[in-house]
């Protein structure tokens, strides 16, 4: 439909568009061309059934402004995670903020650079991890972030290297200079025997009409270990399709946690191939929305090795009108003998009009596996309510603390002890407005 | 302290209570016995406020108060406890949050600020001893994954921290071998005061061998029929319901 605007888009930033490598090019060129021939995904495409891109295909969301005022530090506040001395990396409308950012106290043998000074300083490596983990052949998206890349975030730990302290990217996005998209992008590159964790928030700065396009590619050699959080808290005017794709090498373990608050309509994919034996991924989310915001995950793992592990729990909260999708596929191919996979989605529909629609699905060709899967949908029970007031309890704080136990399990999962008392409060902070004491 | 009556109660348009008058003074212990299906947790249901059960008619005065013009957790902060029979499993909510939140909002009706944790686990320690518990079971999660006797003696661990005026204990024998109904009974019983009172409702005599009740009252088809002192109890258990329930229709 308006794919042409996205194309004249792309031919006018590469005539003026100078400042990027000139070897980007040819990758930037095939990803537009890809995403000429895949266009966006429409109804039919079993992947998006039950979530609509047309307002996104509809508007024409070129590179948005650069934000007229930037956030003060009091501003980033209430977005920052855990004590002070963290590292962080503040993007705003896509571009790098250094006077928001700070890189502290990481062992040698990490390196955290913007994607824009990766690709001015070491091609060979950009090049060596650009689009190997997230494919532009199959996935619209990821070829238009592809497409117009600028900036992002590259983390690489060399071998036998352990970063401690988790290491937040923010990007921010102040919707009030027009509409406009950002396609970040982000690197991850785990050596051998590594270990990291990754915070990724998408926060909107203020209400807003824009698109967040971002793809985050995670590589983890053997036995590397990578704490990833992604945290949507996009303006519930705005569009977010959010990509992370992982590929696991032998004995390696990925936690992935996926967190989605945000957005009028939002896609967050997560997939990763294990692809090394003995590997492991966590894949765990959380939504919770209201109004009427649409929300969906799809999540992929691939088997492709034996004695792997698998374990995923997403969880909706859904209030008023909001729309929620899960689409979650396990994939155990032929060779994968002794899988351990268990799925499960659980949905809280707090009113009569929320909806969901969920598809868990086990794709099994191996024979000796142990593989689980399953979803529900339910309400607030009652009698739990009553039992609460029973106890003193005023209604809206046996709901708080029903809603809380919903989501507790997935919480309680989270690795890190500041991420998961921020997203207690957020999770609290949506139901009644006010923080549980 | 409660007033009971002509209160005619149901749900979905049964009617299950036929005119129940009962009148219980601080001090006391009643005891409510009555065979199956003849209204018993109806009564104790109602009393907590139950919004599945509609009273019909009557009238019920707690401590002056119209009781059912008032919330279930109203109810609940004016000194109302009900010790449920099939008490409510929370799944990832620890007893001690939970001990603590309903803690906290009692005191917080009365104008008080709230506990900290730490004093509140002073405090906890001391009623634990009420139900010869450890501190692990602070840990568990409310009533899930509990056996039958454990969820029991939770909510009478829940009494204890709470101190009700007026505890309603609904078939709490149920479900417990005779060790674990010995802890729940020992525990009632030390909370007696003279300014409180218990309403006890079973099916069986047993419980009543170890809370002593003032008053019996046999519950049946939703009317009490005969009222007596505590050998009331052991007429019953001799001589089964039917004894009563030709009594009362000769009445």
């Amino acid at each position: 439909m308006t794919l042409a605007s996205y194309l004249q888009d792309f031919e006018a930033s590469a005539v003026n568009g100078g400042s990027r490598p000139d070897w980007l090019m040819p990758i930037k060129r095939g990803a537009i061309d890809r995403f000429e021939a895949l266009g966006f995904p429409d109804r039919d495409n079993e992947d998006w059934k039950f979530t609509s891109v047309a307002p996104i295909a509809r508007s024409k969301f070129g590179r948005i402004a650069a934000a007229a005022t930037l956030p003060t530090e009091a501003d980033l506040g209430p977005h920052l995670i855990g004590p002070s001395e963290w590292s962080r990396v503040v993007f705003v409308n896509g571009r790098f903020v250094e006077a928001l950012s700070t890189v502290t106290g990481l062992p040698g043998g990490v390196t955290i650079q913007t994607l824009a000074d990766a690709m001015e300083e070491k091609p060979e490596y950009v090049t060596q991890h650009l689009t190997q983990s997230a494919s532009v052949e199959r996935d619209g998206f990821t070829a238009l972030n592809t497409a117009f890349i600028t900036d992002g975030v590259v983390l690489h730990v060399e071998p036998n290297t352990v970063v401690e302290q988790p290491i937040h990217v923010l990007y921010l996005t102040d919707g009030t200079v027009g509409e406009g998209a950002t396609h970040p992008r982000t690197l991850v590159v785990l050596d051998h025997h590594a270990q990291a964790s990754l915070i990724e928030s998408y926060v909107a700065l203020d209400d807003g009409v824009y698109f967040t396009n971002a793809v985050t590619e995670v590589s983890l050699a053997a036995g590397a270990r990578l704490d990833h959080y992604k945290i949507q808290r996009e303006s519930e005017q705005a569009y977010h399709v959010g990509t992370l794709e992982a590929r696991q090498e032998r004995d390696s373990h990925f936690e992935s946690l996926s967190f989605a608050f945000g957005g009028a309509v939002s896609r967050t994919n997560v997939y990763t191939v294990l692809d090394g034996e003995g590997s492991h991924v966590t894949m765990n989310g959380l939504y919770v929305v209201h109004g009427d915001q649409h929300v969906d995950h799809q999540t992929r793992i691939e088997h492709s090795q034996p004695d792997c592990t698998s374990h995923e729990v997403y969880k909706g909260i859904l209030d008023d009108r909001a729309h929620g999708v899960f689409n979650g596929k396990v994939y155990v191919h032929p060779i994968a003998q002794k899988t351990d996979g268990k799925q499960t989605n659980q949905n809280l529909l707090m009113s009569p009009t929320a909806k969901i629609d969920t598809k868990p699905q086990l794709e099994i060709y191996a024979d000796d596996v142990r593989c689980t899967h399953g979803a529900t949908v339910g309400q607030l029970d009652d009698q739990a309510v009553f039992y609460c007031r029973s106890r003193g309890l005023a209604p809206d704080q046996a709901k708080t603390l029903l809603t809380y136990a919903f989501a507790a399990d997935v919480l309680e999962q989270i690795p890190s002890r500041p991420v998961a008392q921020y997203l207690e409060r957020l999770v609290m902070e949506r139901f009644l407005g006010t923080p549980e004491s | 302290m409660l007033e009971i009556t002509n209160l005619h109660a149901g749900a979905e348009g049964v009617e299950i209570l036929k005119g129940v008058n009962l009148t219980v003074n601080a001090g006391e212990v009643h005891a409510i016995m009555g065979p199956n299906g003849s209204g018993k947790s109806t009564l104790a249901h109602v009393l907590a406020g139950r919004e599945d059960y509609q009273v019909t008619e009557g009238t019920i005065r707690y401590d002056g108060e119209d009781l059912l013009e008032m919330e279930p957790e109203e109810r609940a902060l004016a000194g109302l406890f009900l010790a449920f029979q099939y008490p409510v499993e929370i799944p990832g909510v620890t007893n001690a949050y939970f001990l603590r939140a309903a803690y906290n909002a009692l005191l917080k009706s009365r104008g008080l600020d709230e506990v900290d944790p730490l004093d509140f686990m002073d405090l906890v320690d001391e009623k634990l001893k009420t139900v010869e518990w450890s501190a692990d079971i602070l840990e568990r999660q409310v009533n899930a994954g509990m056996s039958g006797g454990e969820k029991k003696r939770n909510e009478i661990l829940q009494m204890a921290v709470l101190e009700p005026k007026l505890a309603v204990l609904d078939e709490t024998d149920s479900g417990l071998d005779i060790d674990a109904l010995k802890i729940v009974a020992e525990g009632v019983n030390s909370m007696r005061r003279p300014d409180n009172a218990t309403i006890v409702v079973t099916h069986y005599q047993r419980l009543l061998n170890h809370i002593v009740p003032d008053y019996v009252h046999v519950l049946v088809d939703g009317r009490i029929v005969k009222s007596g002192g505590k050998e009331l109890a052991l007429e019953l258990e001799a001589q089964g319901y039917e004894w009563v329930q030709e009594a009362g229709a000769a009445s």
